[in-house]
């Protein structure tokens, strides 16, 4: 820890409304360039920066970033399908393995997290300064009927693998992809595995029976219900 | 006269039409070359198409997804304790250290911070899985390129490494131990003088890597200048680890991360090696053994007394937010971005792991190389085939 970017980072942990000039001034050099492209941006002063852009300034956010702030390092590049799971929030709403046919019954409203968001389908991508080691992560919202985005790939040649698995996760159609072929998925596959409406099949062959098995708190009165299911299971 | 000069022009036009006829019967075209996927420099089950010309790569493809095991979507539907038993599986060999950066996640979205202690056998247990998971690799390079010696020494003294991890956790390979809020358990009495003799073996492991690898003239002949990748390249390429470092690059997540592990309160440094060429990159893993060894004995010796295990519910419920969190694993920069909804289970878990990165630069770097060049890139890459395929 002898590098003067971490102590920075050590003061600035406090709970006290800190000021990160480092962050910000990232945050600024993307307002600057982008212009109306940057919709949003949270900074976590101290941890983390997220800024949130337009899907059409999503390669243009990347050229800023690696030649204005300096983030040489490519780290990830990935989707997050914010739609609720029709199949249940959590593994013990149990609607899932019941209403298995009549699915998508009535679903929850669509929230989303940092820096917010517009429709059900996020780029998400993350670049690294490794001299003052800071991390960006950059998000865009897509069109949720035919998402489609910019390849990062004349910037960070990297993104190539990152770019081929959220095409066939997501189904987001990555355009100057010179081989948007299925990286894991067999060729013949049909679906996208990481989209919420696409069923986690084990889990609907067999219930999950981690959910019986919860012990209960210390002094819940229903805990020997709980303990017998998880016997029977 | 006329008829000799005739016979001549005619001899030398047959010869032209039949060095034709040759040429065209004997075309050289290019090879391909289906490495693996059951290939024992691959790790597991990775399977590079090479295209060549002659013993020159033209272009190599890697396959990846013989074992692609959806642990993103899997972890979709566990409980956050639960998730630890699942990325345990990701790098193998080095399991412990995948459970720290997904628990450092959720303890920074519940704003739960491990106490002193657990902090310390935390970094102790994520540097002997370093230990045991480089160690192989200093074996394994050996193997790749001729020397057979090297990986009997590794796979011995592995093994006292990983008796001391399950004299902790109780798993050799799989411990599950790393808790939101801290650890399962403390150590065993007696374990800390138990480790101290077993990082003895280990430091005389590595001079015997030294005697044996190291200084050999074939080793070097075919590691040095092969496979060079430049700085910028890796970065943009994701490359991590010794990797990176191994290419002159100054940066180590366990130095420069800021993230709750104890690395800060000891002595040690970062190694780097200018050259960039598959011997700088095995260079590097053997110094940070060393490394690993020399942080291991400074945190036994100054264990703080106290807990193991923070105030935390015993339903774990993670508040919405996001957050990612990276640490510097046996193989290079490994995070995990955790997106809550404030449920039991995570909305989404994002895994980027070292090798998915690390073996993306394959193409690049294998181009132009030569076929018995390849082994011996692949090999001191270091990548384990769950850690791409996760």
């Amino acid at each position: 820890m002898s590098s003067p970017d971490t102590n920075l980072d050590e003061v600035s942990e406090g709970h006290e409304p800190v000021a990160d000039p480092a962050r910000d001034a990232i945050v600024a050099s993307l307002a600057d360039q982008l212009g109306d492209g940057l919709v949003a941006s949270e900074v976590l002063a101290g941890t983390d920066v997220w800024v949130r852009v337009t899907t059409d300034s999503w390669l243009a956010t990347a050229t800023v970033l690696r030649d204005t702030c300096g983030m040489a390092y490519f780290n990830f590049l990935s989707a997050i399908d914010w739609m609720p799971s029709p199949f249940g929030r959590d593994m013990d709403a149990q609607v899932d393995l019941v209403g298995a046919d009549e699915s998508q019954v009535d679903p929850e409203p669509m929230t989303w997290g940092v820096t917010g968001g517009a429709t059900r389908f996020q780029m998400i991508a993350r670049v690294h300064d490794p001299v003052c080691h800071i991390g960006v992560t950059v998000k865009a919202d897509l069109d949720a009927d035919d998402p489609r985005v910019d390849s990062w790939m004349p910037v960070y040649p990297g993104a190539d693998w990152h770019e081929r698995e959220a095409w066939e996760m997501f189904g987001i159609t990555i355009v100057g992809h010179p081989n948007l072929v299925n990286l894991y998925l067999p060729s013949q596959f049909e679906g996208n595995p990481l989209r919420k409406d696409y069923p986690l099949l084990a889990r609907r062959v067999k219930p999950w029976p981690g959910i019986v098995d919860v012990e209960a708190m210390p002094g819940d009165g229903d805990g020997d219900a709980a303990d017998e299911g998880g016997e029977g299971s | 006269m006329t008829d000799v000069s005739n016979r001549n022009q005619l001899a030398y036009i047959a010869a032209q039409a039949s060095d034709a006829r040759v040429n065209v019967e004997f075309e050289t075209e290019g090879m391909t070359l289906n490495l693996g996927p059951q290939h024992p420099a691959t790790h597991g089950t990775l399977r590079v198409i090479v295209k060549l010309d002659g013993e020159r790569v033209l272009r190599a493809d890697p396959m990846m997804g013989y074992m692609h095991r959806g642990y993103e979507k899997l972890a979709e539907v566990r409980t956050y304790p639960q998730v630890t038993t699942l990325v345990n599986r990701i790098d193998w060999l080095g399991s412990f250290a995948n459970e720290v950066p997904f628990i450092l996640a959720a303890e920074r979205l519940m704003e739960v911070e491990a106490p002193p202690r657990a902090q310390w056998i935390r970094t102790i247990l994520f540097e002997l899985s370093r230990i045991a998971n480089v160690i192989l690799f200093l074996g394994d390079m050996g193997v790749q390129l001729g020397a057979v010696t090297p990986v009997f020494f590794a796979f011995r003294d592995r093994e006292f490494v990983l008796n001391q991890i399950e004299a902790v956790t109780g798993g050799r390979f799989h411990p599950n131990f790393d808790r939101i809020g801290g650890l399962k358990d403390d150590i065993p009495k007696g374990w800390t003088e138990e480790t101290t003799g077993v990082l003895g073996r280990i430091r005389t492991f590595c001079d015997e890597m030294e005697d044996l690898v190291t200084g050999n003239e074939i080793f070097q002949a075919r590691t040095r200048g092969i496979g060079v990748i430049p700085a910028e390249v890796g970065l943009a390429y994701g490359l991590s680890g010794a990797n990176i470092r191994g290419s002159g690059v100054d940066w180590d997540l366990r130095r420069d991360g800021g993230v709750g592990l104890a690395h800060d309160q000891v002595d040690w440094k970062v190694w780097t090696h200018p050259d960039g060429d598959s011997f700088s990159r095995y260079w590097v893993r053997l110094q940070e053994v060393r490394e690993a060894c020399g942080i291991i004995e400074q945190l036994l010796g100054g264990i703080p007394s106290g807990p193991v295990m923070a105030k935390v519910p015993r339903i774990i419920k993670v508040p919405a937010g996001e957050a990612y969190v990276e640490t510097e694993n046996p193989l290079g920069v490994m995070g995990y971005y955790v997106v809550s909804k404030g449920d039991l289970v995570p909305f989404r878990v994002k895994i980027r792991s070292a090798s998915f990165s690390n073996i993306s630069i394959t193409p690049w770097v294998l181009e132009g190389a030569y076929v018995p060049d390849v082994v011996s890139i692949l090999a001191s890459l270091y990548f384990i085939l769950g850690d791409i395929d996760r």
